[in-house]
């Protein structure tokens, strides 16, 4: 109360609690925490939530006496939110951290994204394990398989989403068939990714001899299922909030319709086009399920889309796990399968960061002045 | 260039909602016309009728004549695409197409209907455009910069140099400046003056000065109350209507008396 009664000079900061304050309380929650636990027998993560327990009533009572009551209540929830958001954080950072700790030796094994798991056995892996030699086998076949699946579906949904997208905006002028659509692509939106992997599977079961119909193909139908509501929406979102002026302005130029939306009305909304088709991407390229059952699993590289089953990154790490190379010596298919989930997480980010780069690169250039 | 319109009983429709009633009007080449009168009293339908956009809206149709010099636009057959390359449109509000730079903006006529030129010659139609707008000096130094950084009166005469570049017969200006400060509208006031030599213009203003600023002819439009069809009232010389109306709602409408 000292420290508040030098501080009143000014009459604008009287009854106002030095900036430092939270700080202070912070740091005497915490000793009287670690007080607490040295009684009870010290953990971590007691001391954090006794601490914090301390400190949400002791910072509201501080604030109370010298600010006032509302000020009290405005730090109160200012401290509540505030441990929301680092709550909120912690999982995220926690990922990244476990992923980062338990994947960078897999990734750092030699040959990890250049090999494929065909000479790794059984014998090389026991011998790895009782570090008689280093880890075999790579994911080169489970990252090519992933890149072509992937690739295979964005080029399957995006022209049918687009398209949609254009007829929903530009022809249907709210006609029950585009309400139709709108809705059920809100209801594939939430459609679970096995039951779309089972339709992939149905489909082109029914379509080819049946013996054949596992392969990389499958799995891009079956994921084309999931992306094209999610290119749908944002599409439709972004071609919704190009300025009806600029199609009159083009409709009044003598422009055809069909022009105008190629032109005009797509050049427009490409950025958030382009990136809500990256994100779409990012969300279908973790799926396991749906490969699962379409195009099975491997062991060897295997490039064509339309012949035998092909590995895929999520593939590859419920395999690993699942059904380790040697048995009896789990550790080099779990350090593999750490390092397929990094390689398939960096990948994620990568694409997030080509969403925003595309976003910026295609945005309307505003300056020029 | 430049073509004499003719309205003969037209009528107006969203849906089933008449929106103009029975406007009878000549327009001749190489004037301008002023369409004043309140708020929804159907000025801008009875402008956009005039190069088919309203249709651009769903369920928007017309009934009777609009000659282009004779012909009639709305006849069976006749493909509105045409006729919008030959009446040109100037809009409220400034909108140059973001995504291109200025010269392509004022090339967007052919560019978007995919007509291949040469360098040289797009050069003279970018040239004889902005010139024709007032624009080329302000912007002769950056064609290649995006439209959209210029002033809000600089992408407002983009926007005529736009219009002028595919020489149309007509163009028709929908409140240009009623989104610009005063100078800026000076600017384009000017401009309608000069532009007036080639084309036949027809503008709505909501502001009374400026019609009788720039327009030789002035057509008074009013509506009986809402829910009713706007119709045309008065239509004279600008002289005439602003100093001794026939009429007296346009004489209490432009004496302030009401709208």
């Amino acid at each position: 109360m000292s420290a508040v009664a030098t501080l009143q000079k000014s009459s604008l900061t009287a009854g106002r609690l030095p900036r430092w304050t939270p700080w202070a309380v912070g740091a005497g929650a915490l000793a009287v925490s670690a007080g607490i636990m040295s009684l009870i027998g010290f953990n971590l993560p007691g001391w954090i939530v006794i601490a914090w327990l301390l400190f949400v009533p002791s910072m509201f009572v501080a604030a109370r006496t010298v600010e006032g009551h509302q000020a009290g209540v405005d730090r109160f929830w200012t401290v509540l939110v505030c441990s929301a958001f680092v709550l909120a954080l912690l999982p995220l950072v926690s990922v990244i951290v476990t992923l980062l700790v338990n994947g960078l030796p897999g990734l750092l094994d030699p040959g990890f994204l250049a090999s494929t798991m065909q000479y790794a056995t059984s014998q090389t892996d026991q011998a790895a394990a009782a570090g008689e030699g280093p880890v075999y086998g790579g994911i080169l076949h489970a990252l090519v398989g992933s890149v072509l699946v992937t690739l295979a579906a964005t080029v399957i949904s995006v022209p049918i989403g687009l398209f949609t997208s254009i007829y929903l905006v530009e022809y249907s002028q709210d006609g029950w068939l585009s309400r139709a659509i709108t809705f059920f692509v809100d209801v594939m939106t939430g459609i679970p990714s096995i039951v779309a992997g089972l339709f992939g599977a149905a489909l082109l079961f029914s379509l080819v001899d049946p013996q054949d119909s596992l392969m990389g193909f499958t799995a891009a139908v079956a994921l084309s299922v999931l992306m094209i509501p999610v290119v749908v929406r944002s599409t439709v979102e972004m071609l919704r909030v190009v300025p009806n002026e600029l199609r009159e302005a083009s409709y009044a130029l003598g422009v055809r319709k069909w022009r105008t939306i190629v032109q005009v009305v797509i050049p427009t909304a490409i950025s958030g086009i382009a990136s809500g088709v990256t994100l779409a991407i990012a969300r279908v390229i973790g799926e396991t399920a749906p490969i699962l059952v379409t195009a099975g699993v491997a062991v060897r590289l295997n490039t064509n889309l339309f012949n035998d089953w092909m590995m895929t990154l999520p593939v590859f790490i419920f395999r690993q796990l699942q059904n380790p190379t040697s048995p009896t010596a789990v550790g080099p298919s779990i350090e593999r399968a750490w390092g397929a989930a990094l390689v398939l997480v960096l990948l994620v980010m990568a694409l997030n960061l080509a969403a925003r780069l595309i976003a910026r690169a295609f945005a309307p250039k505003q300056t020029g002045r | 260039m430049s073509k004499s319109i003719e309205a003969i009983d037209l009528d107006v429709y969203y849906g089933s909602f008449l929106a103009v009633e029975g406007v009878n009007i000549r327009i001749e080449p190489r004037t301008v016309t002023a369409f004043i009168g309140p708020s929804g009293c159907g000025k801008t339908t009875f402008l956009r009728t005039m190069n088919r956009m309203h249709e651009v809206l769903p369920n928007a149709t017309v009934k009777g004549q609009l000659l282009l010099d004779a012909e009639d636009i709305y006849a069976s057959g006749v493909d509105p695409v045409r006729v919008r390359s030959k009446v040109g449109m100037v809009f409220q509000r400034p909108n140059p197409f973001p995504t291109m730079s200025i010269r392509d903006n004022v090339l967007a006529g052919f560019r978007l209907n995919g007509i291949r030129m040469g360098k040289a010659q797009a050069d003279e139609i970018t040239e004889r455009s902005l010139k024709g707008a007032n624009l080329w000096n302000e912007v002769k130094d950056r064609l290649d910069k995006p439209g959209s950084g210029l002033s809000g009166g600089q992408q407002q005469r983009l926007c005529i140099a736009r219009t002028i570049a595919v020489q149309p017969e007509v163009i028709l200006m929908d409140e240009p400046c009623s989104a610009l400060d005063p100078i800026s509208t000076l600017a384009v006031e000017d401009l309608i003056g000069e532009l007036k030599e080639h084309y036949t213009i027809v503008i709505v203003t909501h502001n009374m000065q400026q019609a009788s600023r720039v327009s030789d002819k002035t057509a008074f439009f009013n509506i009986a109350g809402t829910g009713k069809p706007g119709k045309l009232i008065e239509f004279d010389y600008t002289d005439k209507i602003f100093s001794n109306p026939s009429v007296q709602s346009t004489e209490d409408y432009i004496t302030g008396r009401f709208g």
